[in-house]
């Protein structure tokens, strides 16, 4: 226990302010240290969390990605008319369209990234605004319900009845997230891929004397993010049951919000998916708990947004003494 | 003037080159140099910047091809041609001074990292990174915590690990590129008791290193480049510095003691009982016009912080600073400025100069009030006068005002960030460390400066940790050592071994 506060101090930190505003909110409020409000919580969050994993591989390569939720959309656009022109489609064919679009997609940046030596920032920025453009302009906006069936059911992965007669349930999104959490956690800790991200994210140069392939980074990182971003959309479509153009814009700020409060470091090198989860569901039963107790919802993004300034100027703080002191200073501990 | 020597030992040599020419753009960056190493012999590679070092490791390494090919033979193997990852495999490996390593990961991860790079992606486990590093390190008969993050270790140990990377990849001929610039003299010693233990394995080791001590200390012997061309291989032997220095630059330097007497000259800085806690503490000093007092001792002994307390960058506990008699009060460097005292700081890449920034621009920014109108508005003219005279004054030479500082070389960036102070007109000027990261040959240029200055009637401390460098440079020194003023000597009165002795321990 000790070593895990030494080794992730940020992911303790957030782990002991979760259960914090955990323990205050059920004093606070009746109906949040329920089965049924957790299972709710689970699942809306889902989405946001599928993205986070995308996005944190990202970050730790050193990288940003504003435009995955509109790729999302753009995914999503682009399967309601597949699966309408192969006449139906099922989950296997939806997840694998989905996720090699979205991968298409995030290998677009890379290319921008990596060939024309672009920042990602401004290439994202880039493709968040010819993608949503080329949308809006092909979709006419038009809202779309022609979904197959299998895409809008509602599936439970897990169902209880509670004392009180109400239904405590997590939906497939949820399964899904927990896969895309499973998966980014065996890519960026336990294969060799995922070492050399860190690496690159970290000291690129370093990275590339070491033999490192630079541009595979750029590409495994996009093409993560991409197909996170698109197995994203397809779940979201399938809990709202309808793919609207417009629908997701906007959702990128609060993943990176939610993925830099988790620890991941814009700069590359440092993040962890336990963090980043903490840092989704940390924004998550804020949101929640300041639903639940009335609180208006135009002062919720006031709250989160003081939330992320206070954690970030937290681990700035902790590491600023580090990084404040010259190299000269360093050597003082040992001399 | 060759004085080739054979270390004794059977085995064909780790690498020999033989008469290797390169040039970019019509430039002789090296003119037919052979250069051969013995295995498990430690080397020194001896030359001033820009004499070829650098392009002769690229050209080991495979990171440039030679104009006519390569002539070559790496352990006992003719080879025509290298490339980078050629090399690698062969056993050379590279130390840059910047280390390339990943500070936000593990130390473990760090030396082990070559066995996770290349081939097809695959799980690993942590376990057996661990264990190749533990033995790594283990090798190397050293200590670290495998799972602390790199970042947070001293640069020194950092080195260690790199090091230890090279091992892991089986390295069997190392260079290493100005490993001690940032070193500690204890830190460097148990450096160099890591390089003899790799040359007992049969590891050899190629030393770039300005320090010409340790240089001497270490190697058996020592290539000197020099504008391109191969001035000899010497056995370390009765090479003494100052022969190695006038090798490398092809000029004979006075190595005389330059010391001077001023005990009579007036008190301008008088320093007592100066006290910061947990920095210093009881300093007492009076530095003279026209002094230069050499202010020695290890890192860690307090000497920047002393500098940055009479700069008033930190405020002291107890004790007073007094200039011409008169007691300050320091609040912030901009009270220093304005009473007279200029400090040029040890690390003046990143603190001294804003390097993207024009010669100019640098020169004139401790002085903006100086040369700005009544409307506050910088006036040209005054500018240019002021960058004029002072580049003439130091003979700094560039190509013009205009360009960024980032273009000039280390001897000529000190000389700028002394221009800089100097333009502030002041009684006392404060020097750290001031040939850190400076050529030999350019490092008599600025103790010229240093001396001229001087004589004019500025008073100067001078703070280092090179003890020849005080020795031959000022008239009077003290040793700080924990904080504390621990021994004052005249270089006049004392043989170097013997201050040596006192400061190094």
């Amino acid at each position: 226990m000790a070593r895990f506060f030494r080794a992730s101090p940020t992911e303790s930190r957030l782990l002991l302010v979760l259960i914090a505003i955990c323990v205050f909110l059920s004093f606070a409020s009746d109906s949040f240290f329920t089965l049924v409000n957790f299972t709710s919580l689970l699942n809306n969050s889902a989405i946001n969390l599928i993205w986070a994993m995308g996005l944190l591989v990202v970050l730790i390569a050193g990288g940003i990605d504003i435009s995955f939720a509109v790729a999302a959309s753009v995914v999503q656009y682009v399967c309601v008319y597949a699966f309408d022109a192969i006449g139906g489609g099922n989950w296997a064919i939806g997840v694998v369209l989905a996720a090699g679009l979205g991968m298409g997609l995030g290998f677009i940046n890379a290319t921008l990234i990596h060939v024309f030596r672009i920042i990602s920032i401004v290439v994202t920025i880039a493709t968040f605004n010819a993608f949503f453009g080329l949308l809006m302009f092909l979709s006419s906006g038009r809202f779309l319900y022609n979904l197959p069936d299998w895409w809008t059911r509602r599936i439970l992965i897990f169902e209880y009845q509670t004392a009180d007669g109400t239904w405590a349930e997590l939906t497939l999104p949820v399964a899904v997230m927990f896969a895309a959490v499973l998966a980014t956690w065996v890519l960026i800790n336990r294969t060799t891929v995922g070492r050399q991200l860190y690496a690159f994210g970290d000291n690129p140069e370093g990275a590339r004397r070491v033999g490192v392939n630079v541009a595979a980074m750029q590409f495994i990182a996009f093409g993560w993010m991409g197909a996170m971003a698109g197995i994203g959309g397809l779940m979201q479509a399938n809990i709202v049951q309808e793919v609207v153009p417009n629908a997701l814009i906007g959702r990128e700020l609060d993943v990176l919000a939610a993925v830099v409060l988790g620890g991941a470091r814009l700069g590359g090198g440092r993040g962890s998916v336990l963090g980043c989860f903490l840092g989704v569901l940390l924004v998550a039963i804020t949101q929640n708990g300041l639903n639940l107790l009335g609180v208006s919802p135009f002062a919720f993004k006031m709250v989160v947004g003081g939330i992320i300034l206070v954690a970030i100027s937290m681990s700035n703080l902790d590491f600023g003494t580090r990084a404040r002191h010259r190299p000269g200073d360093d050597r003082e501990e040992t001399a | 003037m060759r004085e080739e020597t054979a270390v004794g030992i059977g085995a064909p040599p780790a690498i020999s080159l033989k008469h290797v020419s390169k040039t970019f753009g019509g430039v002789h960056a090296l003119d037919d140099v052979s250069f051969e190493i013995a295995q498990g012999e430690v080397h020194c590679l001896a030359g001033e910047n820009g004499c070829g070092k650098s392009t002769l490791i690229k050209i080991i390494t495979g990171v440039y091809q030679p104009d006519a090919g390569l002539v070559a033979e790496y352990f006992g193997e003719s080879v025509a041609s290298m490339t980078p990852n050629d090399a690698r495999r062969r056993g050379i490996a590279v130390i840059w001074q910047d280390l390339a390593l990943f500070p936000e990961m593990t130390v473990a991860e760090n030396i082990a990292f070559e066995t996770l790079v290349g081939g097809r992606p695959r799980l690993f486990s942590f376990g057996k990174i661990r264990a190749i590093a533990q033995k790594a390190l283990a090798s190397l008969e050293v200590e670290i915590d495998l799972e602390e993050r790199l970042g947070r270790l001293p640069i020194a140990q950092r080195q260690i690990v790199a090091i230890a990377r090279a091992l892991v990849s089986d390295a069997r001929l190392i260079f290493m590129d100005e490993p001690t610039a940032s070193l500690t003299q204890s830190e460097t010693n148990a450096l160099l008791a890591v390089v003899r233990r790799l040359s007992a394995r049969g590891v050899s080791v190629v030393f770039v290193s300005h320090r010409l001590a340790e240089v001497l200390d270490i190697a058996t012997r020592v290539t000197v480049l020099r504008d391109g061309k191969l001035v000899g291989v010497y056995p370390t032997e009765g090479m003494t510095q100052s022969r190695l220095t006038e090798l490398m630059t092809g000029t004979r330097f006075d190595t005389a003691v330059a010391a001077r007497d001023t005990a009579n000259n007036a008190p301008v800085l008088e320093v007592r009982g100066l006290t910061r806690r947990g920095e210093f503490s009881d300093i007492g000093f009076v530095l003279r016009e026209g002094e230069v007092l050499g202010l020695t001792g290890l890192i860690g002994a307090g000497r920047t912080e002393l500098g940055h307390t009479l700069f008033g960058m930190t405020r002291p506990d107890a004790g007073t600073i007094a200039l011409d008699g008169r007691v300050l009060h320091l609040k912030s460097n901009r009270d220093a400025v304005e009473a007279g005292i200029a400090y040029v700081s040890e690390d003046r890449l990143a603190l001294g100069l804003v390097q993207p920034q024009s010669i100019a621009d640098n020169l004139v920014l401790p002085v903006l009030g100086k040369i700005s109108n009544r409307a506050g508005l910088i006036s040209r003219a005054a500018r240019d006068d002021l960058v004029r005279h002072w580049l003439t004054e130091l003979a700094i030479k560039i190509g013009h005002p205009s360009d960024p500082v980032a273009t000039l070389s280390g001897g000529n960036q000190q000389r700028v960030v002394l221009a800089k102070w100097l333009a502030t007109e002041p009684k006392v000027l404060i020097l750290d460390s001031p040939t850190v990261g400076v050529d030999v040959g350019a490092r008599a240029g600025i103790f010229r400066i240093v001396r001229k200055l001087a004589e004019s009637g500025l008073a100067i401390l001078m703070i280092s940790d090179e003890v020849p460098e005080v020795y031959f440079n000022a008239d009077r020194i003290l040793h700080m050592a924990a904080g504390r003023i621990v021994g004052e000597y005249d270089p006049r009165k004392f043989e170097l071994p013997d201050l040596e002795a006192a400061v190094y321990g």
